[in-house]
């Protein structure tokens, strides 16, 4: 049986499954990419053929746009697709709509790329499965012990409270365009919160994805500046980086909120000028990441990116072997990274004429050969 | 405990004043005796007990964590507290956490080497929230940015505006933690609590600054003139039932300045200013600086800044109270009392004679001494009147020094102006140690401007932008601001060595290239005493 490390190895270009003839979550353009949630990090466009859930397909045309790769194929959860020797399927990740683990099975061994996830419920997508493997891929974001998310509902209800103590002024909550506004909309709608959730004018093309889904969330309306009057005692969502630009002028006294993990520790939450932390994260906490690893059972953990030395010595005290992969150019979009998402780096069309690195060579066809969904998720 | 913890949180996050105000009532309204009352102490810092030093909690941590990765955690959070409170680990005791007054109680009675395990006990039955509120108690580490002013207003709230602020003020230093007959007399429910004889703090009474199309209306013939000092104003209180000194702001600052408490040998209140004096000369006051927020003195302290107290008014003398009394008769009681008992390290600030009110202009344009902020004018016949009331007194300020300093850095404000570049570092030229010309920071200053100066200078700061600090920008050194401030004095705190008295800015000179900006020793060559 082969060590999944012979097979599976971290390139400059991504993490390289070379008997499949693929990449995971490839930062560099290449042929074919196996790509685990549409966040910009690991999403990028320019691929020849892209591999993913029918969602974050879905949510990474809205992005991208059509042209962006390729060919498109959609592989739904659990189903299996044979490349080369290597048996490829997709288990959910809870991280947000259509994230997926990535299973591979080679020669009897195999691993598992959890991408981003996180174990706390999440009403607008599939939580995650945890899959028995040899080696755990895994994310660090959040993996230092003080990181312990607390139940997103109590947040909700904070913000809530506040609403009522302050109903004269606006609540303005930053989060992130694609995930965290989305589950903090359903959050809302979950704690009886049915009046009109404004959007700034960035969040609005992914929710109306997540609709299109069969996610349901409610009466969004645009915070324009005609909407100046309705927007006194309301609650509006926005990226976190334009609370302190022009537009949020229209906001009446603004209580500025912000979602994200990091509201955890007080000097991250006073740097950015933030009235209202709110402690939501769509990456798992540090118990979340330990009893994961335990759970799928591994005895050899690789972490992507994130605080990789506490959750290596964590493990290790259990008798898990830990190994840092260092990759880089993760973490740029939600709470993995800075203050904003940044904008898609706009890269050339790909040509027929092959991989722009040194990926392997094509398939015959160039797609993605036989499975059970055919070419291009349209 | 929960309420409290809930309260910090939001308390430590909130700017604004009047949201920090709504967020007390509310405490006050949905938290039981005595934990409120508790909660009002500690927030205002009245319960100023350190019951454990910080090596206890290192400590506890250390029987209860792995060490590195409490060294990880501890490197990233950067705060003792925060980060025992984070990453405690989590223990399902299913008891409850323990009430405000419950800890305060146990702290203050039990033996000191009960504390680790008590602390550990209550740790555990506590989320992130209440053990960040408890280690913050425990070691005395409470900042919350909530004055006794800002409570004493929000308890008036809390009355439904039927008693005052003022008033509340009158009985605060009457009354102890938990507060319980404050909060029934503000409910409704009981009595105003009785102050008796005790010392307490009276409410000041304020001038208005004088506009210059006040000064037709004056009055010379009922107007009195003093000088006005650039100390900070203290109430001296002595009682049969003790002594205190008290801020503007009623904070009790008796145990910074024991030399004035010594000297109160008498049973009055009066009003003054407290300064550092030198063989009767006013040293400037960033000397007084020294003196102020420190808990305990040094002797070396008491030695090298003495103070004294330039009185100006009296409020009670014994148990009379004198604030109906006008201005004039005030005086000649307080002249007579002084007379009589001739307390050590105070004397009565002169009266300035004058005839009109062009007089009056040319004393103040010859205010440049060290010390003099301008005149203080009082009509002879006003009473004593809490708060700032229209036409009995003003402050006559000298005209403003300027200097054309160079924008460096902008920073958001809050509230209404939380997206605009509101409150700004400015600097002046001087020799690079490289040889050549730098900047450095001589002061800060929020707007003062109209909303189309604000406008302009915001637009400009996000097209000049070269850097981000956090919430803080630094521009291009392309942007000159005239930059109006009181006096001018020596600083070890600055980096250039000076620091400016009440800094606004003026003016934008748009027309001013920033090398035309004025260099630092132009300012040094204002600075008193120098």
């Amino acid at each position: 049986m082969p060590h999944p490390a012979t097979w599976l190895k971290p390139l400059p270009q991504g993490l390289s499954c070379e008997p499949g003839g693929f990449f995971v979550d490839p930062v560099r353009p290449v042929d074919r990419a196996v790509v685990t949630h549409a966040h910009s990090d690991h999403a990028r466009p320019g691929h020849r053929a892209v591999l993913a859930s029918p969602a974050t397909l879905a949510l990474m045309q809205a992005r991208l746009g059509e042209e962006a790769c390729l060919s498109w194929q959609a592989l739904g959860w659990g189903e299996v697709l044979r490349l080369g020797d290597v048996l490829l399927s997709l288990q959910p990740a809870g991280h947000v709509l259509g994230s997926a683990q990535v299973v591979m099975e080679y020669r009897g061994s195999r691993a598992v790329v959890s991408g981003d996830y996180k174990r706390a419920p999440d009403p607008t997508c599939a939580p995650f499965v945890p899959v028995p493997c040899d080696v755990f891929v895994t994310e660090a974001t959040f993996a230092l012990p003080v990181f312990r998310h607390p139940p997103a509902a109590a947040e909700i209800g904070r913000l809530l409270q506040s609403r009522a103590l302050f109903p004269e002024r606006t609540h303005v909550v930053g989060c992130y365009s694609l995930g965290k506004c989305q589950r903090l909309i359903a959050l809302l709608r979950a704690a009886g919160w049915d009046r009109p959730v404004f959007l700034h004018g960035a969040l609005a093309p992914m929710c109306r994805v997540y609709e299109a889904q069969g996610v349901r969330l409610g009466d969004l309306r645009p915070a324009t500046v005609a909407a100046k009057a309705e927007l006194v005692g309301s609650i509006v969502l926005a990226p976190p980086s334009a609370v302190g630009e022009n537009w949020a002028r229209r906001l009446a006294e603004p209580v500025v909120g912000m979602a994200s993990g990091w509201m955890r520790v007080r000097q991250r939450a006073k740097q950015g000028g933030v009235e209202l932390p709110l402690v939501i994260s769509d990456h798992a906490d540090w118990d979340e990441l330990n009893a994961t690893v335990d759970e799928v059972g591994a005895p050899e953990v690789w972490v992507t990116h994130g605080r990789e030395e506490a959750l290596i010595h964590a493990i290790g005290k259990r008798g898990v072997t830990g190994r840092a992969l260092r990759m880089l150019g993760y973490g740029d979009e939600d709470d993995a990274g800075g203050e904003s998402p940044p904008a898609p780096s706009p890269r050339p069309p790909p040509s027929r004429g092959g991989g722009a690195d040194s990926s392997p060579p094509p398939l015959e066809g160039g797609g993605w050969g036989e499975g059970p969904s055919g070419r291009g998720a349209r | 405990m929960i309420a409290f913890a809930a309260l910090l949180e939001r308390l430590v996050f909130t700017p604004g004043r009047n949201a920090k105000i709504a967020l007390l009532r509310r405490y006050f309204e949905t938290t039981p005796d005595p934990d409120r009352g508790i909660g009002l102490a500690a927030v205002t810092g009245a319960l100023a007990f350190a019951a454990a030093k910080p090596g206890l909690i290192r400590d506890l941590a250390a029987a209860r964590t792995d060490p590195e990765l409490f060294a990880w955690s501890y490197d990233y959070v950067g705060d003792l507290a925060e980060t025992v409170a984070l990453m405690w680990p989590t223990v399902a005791t299913g008891e409850k956490a323990p009430s405000l007054a419950e800890v305060v109680h146990t702290l203050e009675t039990a033996p000191k080497g009960a504390l680790p395990g008590i602390v550990a006990d209550w740790l555990d039955t506590s989320d992130p929230s209440v053990r960040f509120a408890l280690l913050k108690l425990i070691t005395g580490g409470l900042r919350v940015g909530v004055s006794s002013r800002l409570a004493k207003v929000a308890l008036a709230e809390l009355s439904g505006g039927r008693i005052g602020a003022d008033e509340i003020e009158e009985v605060w230093h009457g009354v102890a933690p938990p507060f319980l007959s404050l909060f029934a007399w503000a409910e409704g429910t009981g009595p105003r609590p009785d102050p008796d004889a005790a010392p307490n703090f009276r409410p000041l009474m304020l001038a208005h600054p004088l506009e210059p199309g006040d000064l037709a209306g004056l009055d010379p013939a009922v107007l009195r003139a003093e000088w006005k000092w650039d100390g900070i104003r203290v109430q001296l209180v002595a009682t049969p039932l003790g002594r205190r000194l008290f801020s503007r702001g009623a904070d009790d600052i008796s145990p910074a300045f024991p030399e004035i408490v010594e000297a109160m040998a008498f049973h009055a209140v009066l009003d003054g200013e407290l300064l550092v004096l030198r063989d009767g000369v006013v040293a400037p006051f960033a000397d007084l600086q020294q003196r102020l927020n420190r808990k305990i003195v040094t002797a070396k302290l008491l030695r090298e800044f003495p103070v004294a107290v330039r009185l100006y008014d009296m409020l009670f003398e014994g148990a009379e109270d004198v604030r109906p009394l006008p201005f004039d008769a005030r005086r000649a009681r307080l002249e007579d009392f002084f007379a009589r008992t001739r307390p050590a390290r105070m004397d009565v600030s002169a009266m300035i004679p004058f005839g009109t009110v062009e007089d009056l202009a040319a004393l103040r344009d010859g205010a440049r001494a060290a010390s003099i902020e301008g005149l203080m004018l009082k009509r002879g016949d006003s009473p004593y009147v809490p708060g700032r009331p229209k036409g009995l007194w003003w402050k006559w300020k000298r005209d403003p020094l300027t200097v054309d300093a160079v924008l460096m850095y902008a920073q958001r404000g809050h509230g209404k102006r939380s997206s605009f570049y509101s409150d700004f570092t400015f600097g002046l030229w001087r020799p690079a140690e490289t040889g050549g010309e730098e900047l450095v920071p001589v002061g800060k200053a929020y707007f003062g401007f109209s909303d189309a100066e604000l406008g302009f200078l915001d637009r400009w700061v996000r097209a000049h932008t070269v850097g981000r600090f956090g919430p803080v920008r630094e521009v291009e050194k392309a942007l000159v601001l005239e930059v109006a401030f009181d006096a001018a004095q020596f600083s070890t705190r600055h980096r250039s060595g000076v620091a400016l008295r009440f800094p606004r800015i003026s003016r934008i000179r748009t027309d001013k290239p920033a090398a035309e900006a004025d260099r630092l020793a132009t300012l040094m060559r204002v600075v008193e005493g120098a």
